[in-house]
């Protein structure tokens, strides 16, 4: 088949003197709509709100555990849209959005370290060690907001029996899965990752540290540290460190990731404390999220009956 | 181009355009979105769109000279008035809303925390610019002197950034944004007056020298 081609450029192919000399008006006009489109993608997200995130799975047999708070739960919207996750992304709207596709089957937990009997847990065998009870906690941000949350789990005891830790156990250090491939932003949160935390052995024995499997009735959303997490409720939030993979018993202090950051404002305990401020704000007292005036903040997170005794002696000025 | 950049109705939807951020508060209040902390997000929004007004305002003075458009200084009052509106609703968010009227504990804040120092500092340093923005306050205090004392927007922009740095946990990149933009177009103007020296220099040394253009900072 002949392809006809027009010959040359010919005279009527001239860029008008009029076109090339607006080449200015031109960009400024690219410009204007490229800021027009960024602007509507900003309107209609902020407008709208971000997505819904995963759906969980209702989790059956669960007990009400008799101790819990009777105040107002805070809605699972909020629980679920309003994030510290930075792997996700660290704005507090982001995880809900970029937690959606976190692929959290198949999930193991490797027990190791200094224990009797190290072994890899799989997440159906986690949701089957203990009779899983709803457990409804305080939980205070370091930031200076909190939230009430009906968590699902069991104490975070039975699994340390189970392993048998050695007489050198004296910590407990959590690691949570990092994958940059699944969590892009991860690179720039600030903070070292994978997220490392850690709680001394008499800490993590204590029967409020709870193993956390779900809340509201079901499994974990993915933006709230599924599939299984740690709650420590008379700790600021960054202690109970989310999707774990990993749990080892140690001899000493083990690392955390906010203390690497920045050792001066999270000191290893963390606990609830509004007699000593963060270097940059009062801790003194919270909003509750829903509320509209700011709470006092309770000592130890209002648990100072069952964990007090833990620190006994101990300067909590000093080991904030 | 020039005609529309020196159109009052281009003004007039300047204007309303400045306002846009203010109706998505108001908008997703209605709509009860403003997240589950609202007084962290209305704290947030405008204390970022007081970075961004900051910002467009001091990026004028560039643009008339790189875009060769002189006529887009009819909108840099706007865009300061704008920076300092957004101050204020940021500032009173933290009075009424953040701190409730208590006024003990906020004299602490601004006392104890750097960041809210800083803060606080750049907001007061504003203050004055906003009220002699008006044509009557320029004659009364002369160009120069009104000039001069209008370049504490520098000082505010900086404060703002460093407020903004030293608020944040651990993801600086936001702050740094900002700390890159204010930068940038400092560092403009300093380029512009060490060449318009020289150029002065030049042209007073060699007698006869003209000088073509004047320039402006």
């Amino acid at each position: 088949m002949l392809v006809k081609r027009s010959p040359d450029l010919t005279y009527k192919d001239v860029t008008p003197k009029g076109a090339y000399a607006n080449r200015r008006n031109f960009l400024l006009g690219l410009l204007a709509t490229t800021c027009a489109v960024a602007g509507w993608k900003k309107f209609s997200y902020l407008v709208s709100g971000p997505g819904t995130g995963s759906v969980p799975v209702k989790l059956n047999g669960v007990v009400k555990w008799p101790y819990s708070t009777t105040e107002k739960e805070t809605s699972f919207n909020d629980v679920t849209h309003y994030n510290n996750y930075y792997e996700f992304g660290t704005d507090k709207g982001e995880p809900a959005e970029n937690a959606k596709n976190f692929v959290t089957m198949p999930w193991s937990v490797s027990v190791e370290g200094e224990v009797k009997k190290p072994r890899k847990f799989s997440m159906d065998e986690i949701l089957k060690l203990a009779p899983l009870e709803e457990r409804i906690y305080r939980h205070r941000c370091v930031e200076g907001w909190s939230i009430v949350v009906p968590w699902i789990g069991y104490s975070f005891s039975t699994l340390v029996k189970l392993v048998e830790p050695t007489s050198k156990a004296q910590f407990v250090a959590f690691e949570s899965f990092y994958e940059p491939k699944q969590m892009p932003l991860g690179v720039s949160a600030g903070i070292e990752l994978p997220y490392v935390e850690g709680l001394r052995l008499d800490e993590a024995m204590n029967p409020l540290t709870l193993l956390c499997v779900g809340m509201y009735g079901a499994t974990l959303p993915n933006q709230d540290g599924a599939p299984v997490r740690m709650i420590i409720p008379w700790k600021y939030g960054f202690k109970s460190a989310k999707s774990l993979v990993k749990i080892r018993f140690v001899q000493n202090q083990p690392p955390t990731t906010w203390n690497i950051a920045n050792a001066h404002e999270y000191g290893f305990y963390s606990n609830v404390n509004p007699n000593v401020d963060h270097p940059r704000w009062s801790q003194a007292k919270e909003r509750r999220i829903g509320e509209f005036l700011r709470r006092p903040t309770l000592m130890f997170n209002g648990y100072g009956d069952q964990v007090a005794s833990l620190y006994n002696g101990m300067d909590l000025k000093k080991y904030y | 181009m020039n005609s529309l950049l020196t159109s009052k109705w281009t003004k007039v939807v300047v204007f309303l355009f400045c306002l846009v951020p203010l109706e998505m508060l108001v908008l997703r209040a209605v709509r009860g979105n403003l997240t589950a902390n609202p007084i962290e997000f209305i704290t947030h929004t405008t204390g970022d769109w007081t970075l961004r007004f900051l910002v467009i305002t001091l990026a004028i003075t560039p643009l008339r000279s790189i875009l060769r458009l002189p006529q887009l200084i009819r909108f840099r009052r706007m865009f300061g008035l704008f920076a300092f509106f957004y101050a204020c609703l940021h500032f009173s968010t933290w009075i009424g809303l953040d701190k409730f009227f208590d006024w003990t504990e906020m004299w602490k804040d601004v006392q104890k925390r750097r960041f809210i120092t800083v803060g606080f500092t750049g907001f007061v340093l504003m203050i004055p610019l906003a009220i002699t923005s008006t044509a009557g306050w320029i004659r009364r205090l002369g160009g120069k002197r009104w000039q001069m004392l209008h370049r504490a927007i520098y000082f505010s922009a900086i404060a703002g950034v460093i407020h903004y740095y030293w608020l944040v946990k651990s993801d600086v990149r936001k702050p740094l944004q900002y700390a890159a933009m204010v930068g940038m177009l400092l560092a403009w103007r300093l380029g512009s007056w060490i060449y318009g020296r020289g150029r002065r220099v030049a042209a007073g040394s060699a007698p006869g020298g003209e000088i073509t253009t004047a320039e402006t900072a």
